[in-house]
């Protein structure tokens, strides 16, 4: 292995890896986002509401996050949408891995004993009023470990936009291998990186959900 | 006391779930401090009948009323719900497996729904709580969350809870039937406090002792209709219903294994 070569271009890396960061987050604020409107969508009373958020839903589902990205990246201006890369990054992975967060945080509500609600009715709390102040303080403790699951599966994923040419580190690895022809070295370093953020946010979950658990 | 307007009056009562009937044709009159108990069979529809009071279950046919009003009635759907809240201020409830939200302290599980619907500020709402407490013996546990509690005691914090949005009407269903026998009676002796302060309770219940000692009218329900009622001295001493004395001797034979 070129170490000598490595410690030469790894401050590059670093500064894809930031890049990669900022994606993440606010893919995963995005993707939050649309959750939590999906999954207020599929509870929905109105079943045209229920309809689009299960619409939404199996769509994602059913198709790659590449070809999602792509049509949204290439196809998007031949319909009058006109993103930069980056942005449409965050957009096409923010929309994809919301899919996955409706389903988690509809699981999660839908896990709170039945008789919860009904008790916070009984004593004359709205429907609303009971979603707020009684269930969705439960379900939040049940869902932050499986958006943990979510929130790792779409820090992978943004290696995604690497064909779309945004400078993170995946595409910063096959752009040094191009002129290095290293491409052990450079998906070393590249790996590295993904395992570092990797780890850090899986114990930022962690420590959130010992947190939620113990109030 | 029969010609005096009924205090909650249900009328023809009848709940289907598909083409299972539940409730076929009930009506029951209760008066304001009385206090009435349905015994039956698993299934017999009891809890379908308590919760179609407060609609929790609405009625497929029928009429619940409270007082002057109408509690079932048609509105529009938002109308209806502004409606319904406000009823179910004036209805409290207590279910067999408590219900008290895991989330918050005994005092945020009493202080909840007044605070939010009464709008009472925080000091009027912790003088609400620890008067509720106190009266079911529970005030040292005002900062204690439910999972350190007791069945018996989570009990006796979920009838204070309800009692802290001073409701017109108390509803039990089974009430205690979750409980280890020895927690038994201290809800019990909360429920009894209740009867001597004339609070007006419709409680379904498996214990005929219990039933015995404090109510005022037992009804008999069997497959979704009112077997046999009538004041506990007759209901458990001199039953005229063939279905009902079937229905006391095994439940004795039952209790006393
Ligand atoms: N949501 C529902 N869907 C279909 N059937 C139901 C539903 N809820 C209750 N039932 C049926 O209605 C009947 C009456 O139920 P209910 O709970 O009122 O009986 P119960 O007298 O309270 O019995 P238990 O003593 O076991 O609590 C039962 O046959 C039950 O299976
Ligand atoms: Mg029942």
């Amino acid at each position: 292995m070129d170490f000598e070569l490595m410690l030469r271009v790894y401050p590059f890396f670093l500064k894809a890896a930031l890049v990669t960061i900022e994606l993440s987050v606010l893919t995963a604020l995005l993707g939050l986002a649309c959750g939590a409107l999906g999954a207020a969508a599929r509870l929905s009373r109105l079943s045209a509401l229920r309809w689009i958020g299960a619409a939404y839903v199996s769509l994602i589902r059913g198709t790659p996050a590449l070809i999602q990205l792509f049509l949204l990246y290439f196809g998007g201006p031949q319909i009058g949408i006109q993103l930069d890369a980056f942005s449409a990054g965050v957009i096409g992975l923010g929309v994809n891995i919301g899919a996955y967060m409706t389903e988690t945080i509809r699981g999660a509500i839908v896990a709170v004993d039945k008789g919860q609600t009904e008790a916070a009715r009984t004593l004359g709390l709205s429907r609303w009023q009971a979603m707020r102040k009684v269930v969705i303080p439960q379900a939040a403790r049940l869902m932050v470990r499986p958006l943990g699951v979510n929130i790792n599966a779409l820090i992978k994923g943004t290696a995604l936009v690497a064909p779309i040419s945004v400078i993170e580190l995946t595409y910063t690895a096959q752009r040094y291998i191009g002129s290095t022809y290293k491409p052990f070295e450079m998906f070393m370093i590249s790996g590295a990186l993904y395992m570092v953020i990797i780890y850090v946010t899986g114990h930022g979950v962690a420590w959130l959900d010992r947190r939620v658990r113990i109030a | 006391m029969t010609d005096q307007k009924p205090f909650v009056d249900i009328r023809n009562a009848q709940k289907s779930y598909g083409s299972l009937e539940v409730l076929k044709d009930i009506s029951l009159q209760v008066q304001r401090g009385q206090i009435v108990a349905i015994i039956g069979p698993s299934g017999s529809g009891k809890s379908t009948l308590l919760r179609a009071i407060n609609d929790l279950d609405p009625l497929t046919g029928g009429e619940v009323w409270l007082e002057d009003m109408q509690i079932n009635r048609k509105l529009p759907h938002r109308q209806y719900e502004a409606h319904i809240n406000q009823v179910r201020q004036d209805i409290g409830m207590v279910f067999q497996h408590f219900n008290l939200f895991p989330h918050l302290s005994v005092r945020g599980n009493i202080t909840l729904a007044p605070r939010l619907l009464k709008h009472l500020s925080e000091a009027e709402a912790n003088a609400l709580a620890e008067e509720q407490l106190e009266k079911v013996g529970m005030l040292d546990r005002i900062d204690y969350f439910p999972s350190r509690l007791s069945g018996g005691q989570k009990q006796r914090v979920a009838i204070a809870r309800a009692l802290a949005m001073k409701p017109k009407v108390m509803l039990f269903d089974e009430a205690t039937s979750a409980l280890d026998p020895e927690l038994v009676d201290e809800v019990n002796q909360v429920m009894k406090k209740l009867a001597e302060e004339h609070m007006t309770m419709i409680i379904v219940t498996h214990e005929m002792g219990f039933a015995e000692s404090v109510c005022d009218r037992v009804l008999f329900m069997d497959q979704g209709v009112v077997v046999e009622e009538g004041p506990p001295e007759v209901i458990f001493r001199d039953p005229q219903n063939e279905r009902t004395r079937n229905f006391l001797r095994k439940h004795l034979e039952g209790s006393n294994r």
